[in-house]
């Protein structure tokens, strides 16, 4: 029910794993990712995020709603490798975009935002003595995950109500009410967050 | 019950030829527990209710709350004077149920584990407490509008001010807020066009055209607003 791999409470290891070491695993997987040049490797690598899916208690159909929003950006990646790169680098560059997306993916699904906000509220502790306000950063980091429904509600009302008018898609007509009704639902936000004591 | 008082307050948004006077000479005290505000759209309704925790600083006159000025003691009035809005996506302001309800008392600085008790008591109240680890965007219009009362009371306000929280409800999930809304037992303001949600209130408010236009029981007031539209 969840497209969008918000968290799912789970007593797992990967839920148990404190916050701060998945982010830092998220950075290092990320890192480590730009040495891989054999298809082995690539594969390797999913299958150990695959592992981590198994051990959260997750099955293939959660593995796959992660993926399906990527296909017609990997399908294109995948294509043009081939041809420039032959089948090898394909694949090498593949397994790295998938196993990537997936860890992230699977990091959201077994990590309260909260406890992910808190953590990165921790690791940039340091820079508030060059001006930077911590708890600000990871407020906007939880806002901007919680906005993403929001946004896509918004989006699908502006085109259903279209469609009720009989108009039909032009990137300009859907463009200008979603950008309206965005900014209009920031302002009521900035409210509600001012009525809930954020500038304290 | 806490005092709010509104003294000789004008108000008036924007400036040159786009100035607009919404609120016009409006002096009242408001100490009954349960009071309603009426009146038609555009006649100053939630400019009056946003003075009352200082989201909107009137531009002439003053607002007090417990003898706290809105202008000078924001914090403090915040503290006191809860608010919940008309659009419930608009108050959530975290992904899951829990994590928004426990917001508001992290920031007061309240241990994790306090928080989450209290947390839980909260939403247990509310009736929310299956939905805890649930994304706040699954939830029905009805259990969002529940949840962003639940956020606002768990910080404990004296005053909770409500603008129009029905309007975007369907009628259960309207009873089921309203429910709610009845058996508080703080000082509550309540903006509303579904004036059944008025029965039992002890002052409702009609408002016209920026003024304070009558000032009684429920029953009399509806009838002036009546009046006033027909
Ligand atoms: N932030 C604002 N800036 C300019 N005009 C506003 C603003 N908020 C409200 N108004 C105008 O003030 C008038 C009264 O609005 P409001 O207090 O929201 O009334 P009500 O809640 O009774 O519908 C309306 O004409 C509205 O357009
Ligand atoms: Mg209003």
């Amino acid at each position: 029910m969840s497209p969008l791999g918000l968290y799912r409470p789970g007593d797992s290891l990967p839920h148990r794993l404190p916050a701060g070491f998945k982010l830092l695993l998220m950075v290092a997987a990320g890192a480590t990712s730009v040495f891989l040049d054999h298809p082995w490797q690539g594969a390797s690598a999913v299958l150990a995020v695959l592992g981590g899916y198994l051990l959260a208690g997750f099955g293939l159909g959660t593995v796959w709603r992660q993926v399906r929003p990527l296909v017609w950006v990997l399908g294109p990646i995948a294509v043009f490798h081939v041809v420039l790169g032959g089948w090898e680098q394909a694949a090498v560059v593949l397994g790295l975009v998938l196993s990537l997306v997936l860890l992230a993916a699977l990091v959201t699904l077994t990590t309260r935002t909260t406890d992910m906000v808190d953590a990165v509220v921790r690791a940039l502790g340091p820079l508030r003595v060059v001006g930077v306000n911590p708890e600000r950063v990871g407020l906007l980091l939880a806002l901007g995950i919680r906005s993403v429904p929001v946004v896509v509600g918004l989006a699908q009302e502006v085109r259903d109500a279209q469609r009720a008018r009989g108009l039909t898609a032009s990137p300009r007509a859907f463009a200008v009410p979603l950008v309206v009704r965005s900014l209009r639902h920031a302002d009521a936000l900035g409210d509600a967050l001012v009525a809930r004591g954020v500038d304290d | 019950m806490p005092v709010i008082d509104i003294e000789r307050v004008s108000h008036t948004y924007g400036e040159g030829t786009s100035r607009r006077t919404v609120l016009r000479d409006v002096t009242v005290t408001l100490t009954e527990q349960r009071i309603g505000i009426i009146g038609a759209n555009g006649s100053g309704k939630s400019t009056f209710v946003r003075l009352l925790n200082g989201l909107v600083v009137p531009t002439q006159g003053a607002v007090t709350v417990d003898g706290l000025d809105t202008r000078r003691h924001a914090r403090e009035v915040r503290r006191r004077v809860g608010f919940c809005f008309t659009d419930p996506d608009a108050q959530i302001v975290m992904p899951t149920v829990a994590e928004d309800v426990a917001f508001g008392l992290r920031r007061r600085g309240l241990g994790k584990a306090e928080a989450a008790a209290r947390v839980r008591e909260t939403l247990e109240a509310y009736g929310l407490a299956d939905h805890a680890d649930h994304p706040a965007h699954l939830l029905s219009g009805g259990q969002k509008q529940l949840l962003a009362l639940s956020s606002v009371l768990v910080t404990d306000p004296e005053v909770l001010v409500l603008d129009e929280p029905t309007t975007l409800l369907d009628l259960r999930n309207a009873a089921a807020v309203q429910r709610v809304v009845r058996g508080l037992p703080h000082q509550v303001v309540l903006v509303t066009h579904h004036l059944d949600l008025l029965d039992g209130f002890d002052r409702v408010l009609v408002f016209d055209e920026a003024r304070l236009v009558h000032d009684g029981p429920p029953h009399a007031a509806v009838e002036h607003y009546r009046k006033l539209m027909s």
